[in-house]
């Protein structure tokens, strides 16, 4: 397998600290993989429009893109991303003369049928690394961390590209494997307000806020999430939304990658949890995760 | 009667080309913008340097039985025959106005400027379109994500002709866009030139003021003495020469 990855633009500004400690955490784990040299926006979310083709064409030129550097594979982290992306291949992979309509539009690149294979990070650490190799890479397990698993939507839908099934619980298996508990958490795959946090700030605080409030029932320490939309309504936003609910307390949130590269024992910095806000920091110095000088 | 015949020895064959759709029968070895001078058109606007570099002269064509577009420099681009061509010398676009001493070098700063590159659909027509052959949808996409130097350095050959704002189905000027990012990327990004600070300062600071003064001083006759006597660097010299005199520089 020559297994490329495709960044995604919030993982090059806002979301740094999504990216960074994953990568690192790739390479300690001895996963070889090519950062694609050309790539665009992956179109950000899937048109449901049946035929709005315009709208993938941006992800299609990505998946033609990781073809012409030879990748059969490519990995995302960004939740969006593999969700635009694996649902623009599928589309291309079944419908004829869609994929038709599409190559034609392409026009200079090179035909393409789905030859590039979308997999989510999360998929090729259970799949490729394994849990039990993960477990046995852990030189920092989580001892005593309570976390939430936050899928969020677009990983688990629709169930053509779910990265998992129900019953399968992936989040919980990565947590388990860092040596952390999962928390049994009723809003893991609930929306986190989406872009309605801006466009219809009370709906969007009223989802945040059902999230944030089933997490705090769990007593989770922590919430991770894989997704900078998710990490913009429920960490960045969080205050608001524990400001404007009665019976809501804060609950720190990281990225899955960033609790991977802690548990991995890889220097804290590159886990970028300035990003995430005092709190974040706090806590995985108080459970003495890492050096409170190093934050 | 016909000039073919009387020019037959010397002149170009002539091909067919149609401007604006009028049909003209031109020299097959003039650029565009010379056949259209020969065709009659005199250029007030629409060409600058007719060295291919200025972006004033910007052209579509299309080739007979051909559905797609191509485009030129009117100024570089020889004519082909059957030749379907306009020039497009402007092409309206949307330039934001900004303080450069106060703008941030970051990803915000271009979004807040032209949020329209956003509407982006990867959708490559201004790839297509660029007579410079810059990827421009390439750096549209690394001002998304933010990365102004890399927006700056695969912009760096375009001459601001418009087309690929012309072809925008997200209605963008793409161009000016990647202006702002190269400026940031010069003035605010890129390592600072420390010798040329340093040389700056020397000069304020009156450091060659006694050279200055003292040629100056000098009839043309001694200046010309001084200038042809100079030392100069020998043109087979060893790596490390060094000038015999530094001319107060530190």
């Amino acid at each position: 397998m020559k297994l490329g990855y495709y960044p995604g633009c919030t993982l090059k500004t806002k979301a740094a600290n999504l990216e960074k400690a994953a990568m690192a955490s790739l390479d300690h784990l001895g996963v070889e993989y090519k950062e694609l040299s050309r790539w665009n926006c992956c179109g950000a979310v899937f048109s449901l429009t049946d035929d709005d083709l315009i709208h993938q064409v941006a992800p299609v030129r990505n998946l033609i893109r990781a073809a012409q550097e030879d990748c059969d594979t490519i990995v995302t982290i960004c939740s969006q991303c593999y969700n635009t992306l694996a649902r623009a291949n599928k589309l291309v992979r079944d419908d004829e003369e869609k994929r038709d309509t599409l190559n034609r539009f392409m026009d200079e690149e090179p035909d393409y049928a789905g030859e590039v294979e979308v997999v989510h990070y999360l998929s090729l650490l259970r799949d490729q690394v394994g849990w039990e190799k993960l477990r046995e890479a852990v030189t920092n397990p989580l001892d005593g961390l309570k976390v939430a698993p936050f899928y969020g939507c677009t990983l688990v839908r629709p169930e053509e590209v779910a990265i998992d099934g129900v019953d399968q619980e992936i989040l919980e298996g990565f947590i388990a494997a860092l040596g952390a508990e999962p928390a049994t958490f009723s809003a893991a795959r609930e929306c986190c307000g989406s872009y309605q946090m801006i466009a219809h700030p009370e709906e969007g605080m009223n989802r945040a806020a059902k999230v944030i409030g089933a997490a705090n029932r769990s007593e989770a320490d922590a919430l991770i999430l894989s997704c900078p939309m998710c990490e913009y309504n429920l960490g960045t936003r969080q205050g608001d939304v524990v400001a404007a609910h009665d019976g809501l307390s804060r609950v720190p949130t990281y990225y899955f990658t960033q609790l991977l590269g802690v548990a991995l024992g890889l220097d804290s910095e590159l886990c970028r949890l300035d990003l995430n806000g005092p709190a974040a920091q706090e806590l995985l110095v108080d459970k003495k995760f890492i050096a409170a000088a190093t934050v | 009667m016909d000039t073919a015949t009387l020019t037959e020895e010397v002149a170009a064959k002539t091909i067919p080309i149609y401007i604006m759709g009028k049909r003209y029968e031109v020299p097959e070895t003039l650029t565009i913008m010379k056949a259209m001078e020969h065709s009659g058109y005199q250029y007030i606007r629409g060409c600058g340097c007719r060295g291919g570099i200025c972006g004033a002269c910007a052209t579509v064509f299309r080739r007979a039985g051909d559905y797609k577009i191509y485009t030129g420099l009117a100024c570089q681009t020889v004519v082909e025959p059957e030749m379907y061509l306009t020039q497009i010398p402007f092409y309206p676009a949307n330039r934001a106005s900004y303080d450069f001493e106060t703008a941030e070098p970051t990803a915000e700063t271009i979004y807040k400027l032209y949020p329209e590159l956003f509407r982006c659909v990867a959708c490559n027509s201004c790839t297509k379109v660029c007579p410079m052959d810059v990827e421009v949808l390439d750096y549209v996409s690394a001002l998304k994500r933010g990365d102004l130097t890399a927006a700056a350095e695969i912009s760096f050959d375009c001459i601001q002709c418009g087309l690929c704002a012309s072809r925008c189905m997200g209605e963008m000027a793409q161009y000016h866009m990647a202006q702002v990012a190269r400026r940031l990327q010069g003035g605010k990004i890129a390592p600072k030139a420390e010798h040329l600070e340093k040389i700056c300062g020397d000069i304020d600071s009156g450091t060659f003021n006694d050279v200055l003064e003292a040629a100056k001083a000098m009839t043309e006759d001694e200046l010309k003495k001084v200038y042809t006597e100079r030392e100069m660097e020998p043109h087979m010299g060893a790596d490390e020469w060094t000038p015999a005199s530094n001319h107060g520089l530190a």
